[in-house]
């Protein structure tokens, strides 16, 4: 199976990975997937006082498309508000990436991801987390 | 150095131009169909399958005669399963196999089983190997048939098919073995085996894809499989088509130089093989699966752990491998050798087999070696599963979203 440009791109250039301080109260952190599955991503965000995502890393245990996928979701988050972020669809990955069928649980994974993220981000700012539908993958 | 890197020889083989040339007459002026007796075009084509009817059993131990030509081994074992099962079925309905076994034998077996047949899938030992005390407890008055493959695809692990064949016989069963990957790789004797079917391919041998052979038995016991196509009566009854002329020729030459090399070659892949694995067992979390004392010469199954096999081939590309995980089926299941060796699903989605072959050389394994250390490394650094592991985290205190 031949990977799309974007998903090579992605893959030998990832953006943003790396490692933000957990701990901090301005960072959101999700943990998706599962190492039996072959796939598992993190990734996290820094939000400033305005709800503005100032930063994003990710780290990713994967196949290709897995990683550009975070890689992916890092470049959109960067900039964008908290509440436009909830809005990522995983179809505008597949779509951005060109993922065929078999990759789209990568995408999912990466909209899993980011929710994950802003969700840790307002607990531990004392917000209710969002409900999420359960996901489909 | 040509990039990329074939080492994905358990796959397939590149032919050999010694094969190739053998072939080639066969398909113009050597063009006649081996089944026409009565002219000259006929006699040359059917001298070029009885040649090679000698080459392909010189190189098992076994007698011209006991040669059936198929289109390639699923097709042997297939014609094995099915038809021992159809011949001997009155003498008994049950068949033993393993679970390490290629798709074709495991999905034929399926098929006997829908026939009213009934099939025991052998499980294997931590290396890979079928325990003989499990299989000797599997026999029973009604086993026509012990199916165990000589060395495995994935993992290179080879059975001890002398002495399963013994417990098969002791019990009054026949003994098949699916021998793709070994013969023309370690020595391989009927004879001195005991084995009663054998199936080979010529791909896997640097020779021509779609043609291969079926070894039967015909003395102490004479061993039958009823016929799985009809039509022409061709191979003695058992296996109908038009002889594949330049194929057989093909196959013929690429046994009779693994026959005359196979020493020599055993000796330096296997000293490349320990280079490779030597020094990508050097990295961290890294581990060989299957049993490392009897295995084929020129394989390596290594899991890096922490990192995605999928990922990790994509990450090498100068190098064509393959890998356990399979990330890109739908179903997202890893090996299911790997699996039944009990390995847990994240080591059996990080494996990568290497498959070393005549034409590879020390410089592109010693090129494999950095590309490959390189790419684990890389990937580590992208991998939140390394990180955990490197702060001490226990990956099985985590609760993982199952997906």
């Amino acid at each position: 199976m031949a990977y799309s440009d974007k998903v090579i791109d992605h893959y030998t250039n990832p953006r943003n990975v790396g490692t933000l301080d957990k701990s901090s109260h301005k960072v959101g952190t999700g943990l998706v997937g599962a190492p039996e599955c072959g796939d598992v991503m993190r990734l996290q965000i820094q939000v400033d006082d305005n709800n503005i995502i100032t930063d994003a890393k990710f780290k990713t245990f994967g196949c290709g498309s897995a990683i550009a996928s975070s890689s992916l979701a890092t470049e959109w988050l960067k900039g964008k508000s908290v509440d436009d972020a909830m809005k990522i669809d995983n179809m505008d990955i597949v779509e951005e990436l060109a993922l065929p069928p078999v990759k789209i649980h990568c995408s999912v994974l990466a909209e899993d991801a980011i929710k994950a993220a802003i969700n840790d981000f307002r607990v531990k700012n004392g917000m209710e987390p969002i409900v999420l539908e359960k996901s489909h993958h | 150095m040509n990039i990329p890197i074939y080492l994905d020889n358990n796959a397939t083989t590149p032919m050999d131009p010694r094969v190739l040339e053998a072939m080639l007459p066969y398909f113009n002026e050597k063009f006649g169909n081996a089944a026409s007796r009565n002219h000259p075009f006929g006699w040359v084509a059917e001298e070029g399958v009885d040649y090679a009817r000698e080459q392909v059993a010189k190189l098992i131990g076994a007698s011209e005669k006991e040669i059936i030509f198929t289109s390639g081994a699923t097709e042997s074992d297939n014609l094995a399963i099915k038809g021992v099962f159809e011949m001997y079925k009155e003498k008994g309905n049950h068949i033993i196999t393993a679970v390490t076994e290629h798709k074709a034998i495991l999905d034929a077996c399926k098929h006997v089983e829908k026939l009213g047949g009934k099939v025991t899938y052998l499980p294997v030992k931590e290396d890979g190997l079928v325990d003989l005390a499990v299989l000797e407890a599997a026999m029973t008055s009604e086993t026509i048939l012990v199916s165990i493959m000589y060395g495995n695809n994935e993992i290179g692990v080879i059975q001890p098919v002398k002495e399963i064949a013994a417990i098969a016989h002791k019990y009054g069963a026949l003994f098949m073995t699916d021998a793709t990957q070994a013969v023309g790789k370690i020595p391989v004797n009927v004879i001195a085996d005991g084995i009663d079917l054998l199936a080979l391919s010529a791909h896997k041998m640097y020779g021509p894809k779609g043609v291969g052979a079926l070894y039967v038995r015909r003395k102490g016991p004479r061993v039958k499989v009823t016929a799985q196509m009809d039509g022409g009566g061709h191979e003695r009854g058992m296996r109908s088509g038009t002889l594949n002329v330049p194929g057989i020729v093909g196959l013929g030459k690429a046994c009779e130089i693994a026959g005359l090399e196979m020493e020599s070659e055993a000796i330096r892949l296997s000293t490349l093989r320990n280079k490779l694995e030597g020094a990508l067992t050097v990295l961290e979390e890294s581990y060989v699966n299957g049993n490392v004392n009897y295995r084929l010469p020129h394989v390596a199954n290594i899991s890096f752990k922490y990192v995605e096999g999928e990922g990790l081939m994509m990450a090498m590309k100068d190098l064509a491998v393959s890998s356990g995980s399979a990330c890109t089926s739908a179903s997202l299941e890893p090996s299911y050798v790997l699996k039944s060796l009990g390995l847990s699903d994240d080591l059996a989605h990080s494996s990568i087999r290497f498959g070393l072959g005549r034409f590879t050389t020390e410089e592109e394994v010693d090129y494999a070696i950095e590309v490959t250390k390189k790419s684990v490394t890389h990937l580590r650094e992208l991998s939140p599963l390394w990180e955990m592991f490197k702060e001490g985290i226990d990956l099985d205190s985590i609760e993982w979203a199952e997906h």
